[in-house]
């Protein structure tokens, strides 16, 4: 079961390259608008960049995230899976770690490139790249939550940015903060720690809350 | 009556709407004489503050808003996780009814704060806090209220508004420690239940009227919608029908419960 559905979620990644590249295209896009909007270089040494990377991040993954369930809602394979597979919570926990890596672990790993773009120092370079690494898995986790409620919906995204977003906040804050820390040599464990505990905690309870979404999205229909 | 029967009971919307007349009319007669006494005592007969002269009066607004929005957003998460688990409809009901009061008690908790902040910080805004949790509690308010307009079967609305009540719940206070950690202008909490106040007797004695006042009118409010809501959804069954005077005022009765929930649907 884990091993079909593994595949399925490598092919969806591997044959439709717009769930990889559609995010990335994005992120880089608005780094460059902020770059010519607002010149970044050295501004408060780097501690704008930080800032402005945080929030795309989180925008790019709400246009991500919107589109998590849209396909296998759409052509009914979602209501399979809830009603076939002994443990749906496995379809929903691949679908959202297939989505984390088309978004925070690409991002994570672009993320020196886009902080050099940002004018983030490069001491803040590797931190920021942590961050990211244990930051993002708690906003896919979180933001499917929503995602899984406004399926149903057409057009679903601003409601889902409305549901979610308040809920990313701590995220944000952590993630931002553990990147100032290091700017300042300050220690960074701490916000590292609570970032890795959002996500951890995520892991628990959001494919269970996500399933529950999912069951009144399809009953919608 | 043993707690266990009460509990049963609750799931009657029938049961409920009986037993809400009387605590509606006790709840309406504590809101009347609290906030009239609390309201009339803390903004003309309280101290001036010793710094903030009379400017600091408008907590006597601000603080019951504050506290009251907070509480009910509380009592929306506890709803519902009864709606989820024991699929109680009047929970659904209860959340509906809080939501607009919550909502708009959070609007004037920012605005009548905003008011506040100009003669004692300087400024109508600051990234304070405690500002900012608070608006991040009328967004999660507005998100609710966004989710529930765009769902129209009840019984879907119900399970939805539920589960994302349940989850903003368990979020606000990891969201409240993140930012207060993250920046703190604001005085701490008026009231806790360890400490004492930090404000002379005088000043705080007319505050705590007010909060208990404004509790008194939320539940005035929220208990009234929900009868309302009920009688709306309830408006076929045989007990409406009876209230209203027999099978010949089936047609006065949506319009009864729709002039009280102010919803027509």
């Amino acid at each position: 079961m884990l091993k079909a559905l593994l595949q399925r979620e490598a092919l969806v990644v591997f044959r439709s390259k717009e769930g990889v590249l559609n995010p990335l295209a994005f992120l880089f896009l608005s780094v460059l608008v902020f770059g010519i909007a607002a010149p970044l270089n050295d501004r408060n040494g780097g501690e704008y960049g930080v800032g402005v990377l945080w929030v795309l991040v989180l925008l790019t993954n709400l246009l991500s995230l919107d589109a998590l369930f849209r396909r296998d809602y759409d052509s009914g394979v979602l209501e399979q899976a809830l009603l076939n597979a002994q443990t749906p919570w496995l379809f929903v926990m691949l679908r959202i770690l297939s989505q984390w890596v088309c978004t925070g672990l690409i991002m994570t790993l672009t993320s020196p490139l886009l902080g050099i773009l940002l004018g983030i120092p490069t001491n803040g370079l590797p931190v920021l790249g942590m961050a990211l690494m244990v930051g993002t898995p708690a906003i896919s986790l979180l933001g499917a939550i929503g995602a899984g409620l406004t399926v149903g919906f057409g057009r679903g995204g601003v409601l889902l940015a409305l549901l979610v977003l308040p809920l990313f906040i701590p995220v944000l804050i952590f993630g931002v903060g553990a990147v100032k820390n290091v700017l300042d040599d300050a220690n960074y464990w701490g916000q590292i720690y609570i970032l890795a505990a959002l996500s951890l905690a995520g892991l628990i309870s959001a494919p269970f809350a996500t399933l529950a979404s999912l069951k009144i999205s399809v009953a919608m229909r | 009556m043993g707690l266990r029967e009460y509990w049963h009971k609750l799931g009657s919307p029938r049961w409920f709407y009986q037993i809400a007349g009387g605590w509606i009319t006790g709840f309406g007669i504590g809101a009347v004489l609290l906030l009239g006494i609390g309201l009339i005592w803390g903004l003309a007969f309280a101290p001036p503050d010793y710094q903030q002269g009379h400017s600091f009066r408008i907590m006597y607004v601000h603080v019951p808003a504050a506290m009251v929005a907070q509480s009910l957003y509380l009592g929306m998460g506890v709803a519902g996780f009864v709606g989820l688990v024991w699929r109680m409809k009047l929970a659904d009901v209860a959340i509906g009814a809080a939501l607009p009061l919550g909502m708009a008690l959070t609007a004037v908790a920012l605005f009548t704060g905003s008011l506040w902040g100009k003669p004692t910080w300087g400024s109508w805004w600051e990234w304070d806090g405690r500002t900012v949790s608070t608006t991040l509690l009328l967004f999660l308010y507005i998100g609710i209220y966004a989710l529930r307009e765009a769902l129209s079967q009840t019984d879907l609305r119900a399970r939805a508004s539920a589960l994302i009540c349940l989850v903003g719940t368990i979020n606000i206070p990891i969201i409240k420690y993140s930012v207060n950690w993250w920046q703190t202008l604001h005085q701490p909490a008026s009231f806790t239940l360890t400490e004492k106040p930090a404000m002379p007797a005088e000043m705080w004695l007319p505050l705590l009227v007010t909060v208990l006042g404004l509790y008194c009118f939320a539940g005035h409010n929220v208990m009234t919608r929900m009868r309302g809501e009920i009688l709306l959804r309830e408006s076929r069954s045989n007990w409406v029908i009876g209230l209203f005077g027999g099978p010949d005022a089936t047609e006065a009765k949506p319009a009864t419960a729709q002039a009280l929930t102010g919803r027509n649907r």
